[in-house]
Formats: C-alpha cells, structure tokens, sequence
C-alpha cells in the first residue's frame, strides 16, 4: 500500500486505525534463494535491491533482534559525501545520489533533510587540508564551498568565535550534507523488501555457515536449519563471530562509538556542525534533542556503552565550541558497537568460501553508506561481479597492501581509526 | 574503567594507550609468508568476552602491561607486565 497526503489527512479524520503492519512476520521457509544475515540498515538495503534491481525475491533477511533495533536506529543520523580517496570518493557520491532519491524510490517519508554540513577549520594547516578535501569533493561532481570566518559566522553565529586556545578560522561547507530519520531508513527498506516478496525474519539468529566443499549451503539458524545458494553476512560489529562460523579472521576489531542526545529544544542548531580541534559533531532532530558524538573510545568492546574519558572530552569539546550548549540537560547517552578496519574503510567483498558474501567494516560511518551499500552488495550477490561504485572495498587490500584507503592519513592499523 | 597497573597500582583508564591485541607480542619472522604477516598485523579473532591484550602506562611508569578483560562487561581481570606476559 503506497502513501500519500491524501491517505494522512483520512487517516486523521478517522483516528489513525486504518494503519496497518507494513511488513509480513513470515516463518522461515526451508530453503531460498539467498540469505542476507542482519536486518539492519545495510542488511535490509541489500534485500530491497537483490529484489528491485536483480529480479531475486525468493531471499530472506534473518535478523536476531528487531527492525531497527541496531545501529541503524541508535546513530547521529548524519548523511554526507565528503571522503577524499579514490573508493571512497565515488562510492559516497553515488550513496549521496541515491539518498536524494530515496524518498520516491521507497514511497517513504525518511525525512532526509540537506540542510548543510560545516566543518570547522582552526589553523592555517587545517585550512589547506579542507581545501584540498573540497577540490576533491568538487571533481568527484559533490559541492563543496571554503568558509571564512565571516562566511562561518553567517550560518553559525552562535559559536565561540575567538576561544583563545582554537579561534575558528573557516570552514568546508557541504550544502548537501545532512541528516535524516534513522528509523524511517530502516523501515522503508523493510517494508519496500516485503512487498517484493523478501521474507524479514525478526528473532532468528544465526549459530552456523553450513558449508560443503568450499561452497556455501545454508546456515543454521535458532528457528531451524535454512538453505540458501548465496549468503550475505552484514553483521557490522558482530562481523567477527559470524565470519568465524565460515572458518574465517577478518580484519576487523570492534570498538565502542559514543553519542547523546539532549533534551528537546526549539530550533537552534540549523546544520550539521563539526568541530576541527577535538572529535565533536553536532545536529538537532526534528524532534529537538541535539544529537552529538565524539570518536571512539579506543579500546575494543562489545559492552554497548562506553566510559567516562570520552564523554569528557565531547563535553569539554562542546562547551569550547558553542558555550550555549551548557544550558541544555543531556538526556541518554549510549554506545554503538563499530566494525574497525585497519585503514578505516569499508569491505564489500566476496569470501574464500564460494556463495559466501561479506559486507562489513563500516567504522563509524555506516549510516550514509545505507543505500550505496545494499545497492553495491546486491550487484555482487546477484552478479558476482563488483558493482563500479564500490570496487575498491576489497578484503585482500589488507594482505597486498595495495589500495588501501586511509583517509585520516594517520596508518593502516588498528588502533588508528 | 581502571587498570591494575603492577608497578603502580589500580589506575584510571585515562593513563593507559590501548595498542591491540596481544599476538602483537608474537611478531613473525621476517622471512615468514606474507599470510602470516596479514595475520599479525591485521586479521583478528575479535572476541565478545574475554580478551588480552596490550595496553601502555604512558602516564604512569612507561611500562607495556598484557591486560586480560571481557570486552563485554568491560571487567579488567588482570595485568601484568608484557616482558614477563610474553609468549
């Protein structure tokens, strides 16, 4: 059932009862197609896409929690294509694009909002190295437009302009940049899979790879033995169990991300802002709550929420920024669990294993990445065959050394990114 | 989080570097195969539970300490020095 304003105005004529569940809670059939394990964001977009793009509709997504009970409902939301590397360039770009038409393709409202992205800048040396992020934005076909001081100042007049220790200098304006309603991302996906026929089975772990001769039969799930030709692991933070039931180490540690969320407020914060001297970003939801984050705690965690160091510094990096922020209570806080790869960029690969996929090592980043990254995975699922926007996200990069994408420029190692 | 730092005494995670797992004590040699340096500098076991792995004092005695915790409670069982840890 589509949606449109017509069918908002009756709906609120009549009570709001006519809604009904947008996807089916089918039980697992004994055998499909594929199997994309995780029903998150990615997860869910791979499924939509194998469906809309390649003709596979007999898939299932096998999901241990529930829709949208992951990282894709529980992120600062931000979207943007703003990467620097060759890989990483193009594979946002082309993720941006299909942001700005993400609405019509699902008939669902993900409130995506291109309201600018702003990254600071506080030295001479900081300036040159967002110029050259911005030409490179620039030649990708992305926008990008230098800030001074007093271009910062018209859009963020709120911050603390001469802070002693980091007076603002400019900053790299984004005016694609923005954010959007986490849930809806992962709701649309769901429900636009469903009615292509994808089976979304919520409470269904999966406790083993069954695999025969090097090819990939099927999994094993808590709801009974499922066979499948292909399968998708898109596991994000939990990619190094799922591998290991493939016989397989990746690259990857999992660490503790970080972010809060304030009271609601009216309207203060217009953009996404990120500060250039300490890991801060900010934007406020449509619901008010300012939403911000920090970096990584830097040790490797599963516990879901993080420590006190790195809360600290987000505050003091907050108060620094825009001293107004103080008078705002943070409401929660909680901590996501964040596919680390040594260079800080993603894998969408195939596995030794034949019929076995991998979608993994989004880092801190993978909220943007949704629909570029279900649509470059699909293609290879469905194709063998690496989709051009993502095909540098190979696993082997690691091994070789050849292609790595560290776009911080600090190393290709672990505890780097 | 605190670490038991055996020089020290029980301290604030704030004094310590995380460095990684601790098969960075077991370095390959340098003629072995370039699987085995992949494994050494990259791929991990990653695990949700217990781990060990290497941590420095930087603001306490300067000493590289083997930590073994839960990366799921967060609970620091122990430390000990990584010259003594070793293999």
């Amino acid at each position: 059932m589509g949606y449109s304003g017509f069918r908002v105005i009756k709906e609120g004529l009549f009570g709001q009862k006519g809604w009904k569940p947008v996807w089916r809670d089918p039980e697992p059939k004994a055998e499909y197609d594929a199997i994309i394990i995780g029903g998150g964001g990615h997860g869910l977009s791979t499924a939509f896409y194998l469906a809309k793009e390649h003709g596979m509709t007999n898939i299932a997504v096998l999901e241990k929690g529930y829709i949208g009970g992951g990282n894709v409902g529980r992120n600062t939301t931000i979207v943007r294509a703003n990467y620097f590397l060759p890989g990483n360039s193009e594979f946002y770009s082309h993720s941006l694009k299909m942001w700005e038409n993400m609405e019509h393709e699902l008939n669902y409202n993900v409130m995506h909002s291109q309201r600018g992205l702003i990254n600071l800048f506080h030295s001479d040396g900081q300036r040159d190295a967002f110029a050259r992020r911005g030409n490179a934005m620039i030649n990708q076909g992305d926008d990008a437009i230098l800030l001074d001081r007093d271009g910062v100042r018209e859009h963020l007049p709120y911050l603390d302009f001469d802070n002693v220790r980091f007076p603002i200098y400019g900053g790299l304006y984004h005016p694609r940049g923005g954010t959007a309603r986490h849930d809806a991302v992962a709701w649309g996906y769901a429900r636009g899979a469903d009615q292509r026929g994808v089976d979304i089975i919520q409470n269904c772990e999966v406790t083993g790879i069954d695999i025969e001769g090097g090819v990939v039969k099927g999994v094993q799930t808590t709801r009974g033995a499922i066979k499948a030709k292909k399968v998708g692991i898109v596991v994000a933070g939990r990619s190094g169990q799922v591998a290991a039931m493939a016989g397989m180490r990746l690259p990857i540690e999992s660490h503790v991300l970080q972010a809060f969320v304030t009271e609601g407020l009216k309207p203060v914060i217009d953009h996404v802002v990120s500060f250039g001297m300490g890991h801060f970003y900010i934007s406020q939801s449509d619901k008010g709550g300012l939403v911000f984050g920090g970096d990584i705690d830097f040790y490797s965690s599963y516990a879901a929420r993080g420590n006190l160091p790195m809360k600290e510094h987000v505050m003091d990096a907050a108060m620094t920024l825009m001293p107004m922020i103080g008078k705002a209570r943070v409401l929660r806080s909680w901590g996501g669990i964040m596919d680390m790869t040594p260079d800080g960029s993603p894998i969408i690969d195939k596995t030794p294993t034949e019929g076995l996929f991998i979608d993994c090592g989004w880092c801190y980043g993978g909220f943007k990445a949704v629909p570029g990254s279900g649509f470059s995975f699909a293609h290879l699922m469905a194709t063998g065959n690496h989709h051009d926007a993502a095909a540098k996200f190979r696993l082997d990069r690691f091994r070789s050394g050849v292609g790595l994408m560290d776009e911080e420029g600090t190393g290709s190692q672990h505890n780097l990114h | 989080m605190r670490i038991t730092c055996p020089n020290c005494g029980e301290r604030d995670r704030r004094e310590f570097y995380y460095q990684g797992d601790a098969l960075a004590l077991i370095r390959p040699l340098p003629d072995t195969g370039p699987a085995d340096w992949d494994d050494y500098l990259h791929n991990r076991d990653n695990p949700a539970g217990d781990t060990r792995d290497l941590w420095f004092h930087e603001a306490g005695c300067g000493a590289w300490l083997v930590v073994e915790r839960n990366t799921v409670t967060h609970a620091v069982h122990k430390a000990t020095l990584a010259e003594k840890a070793k293999r």
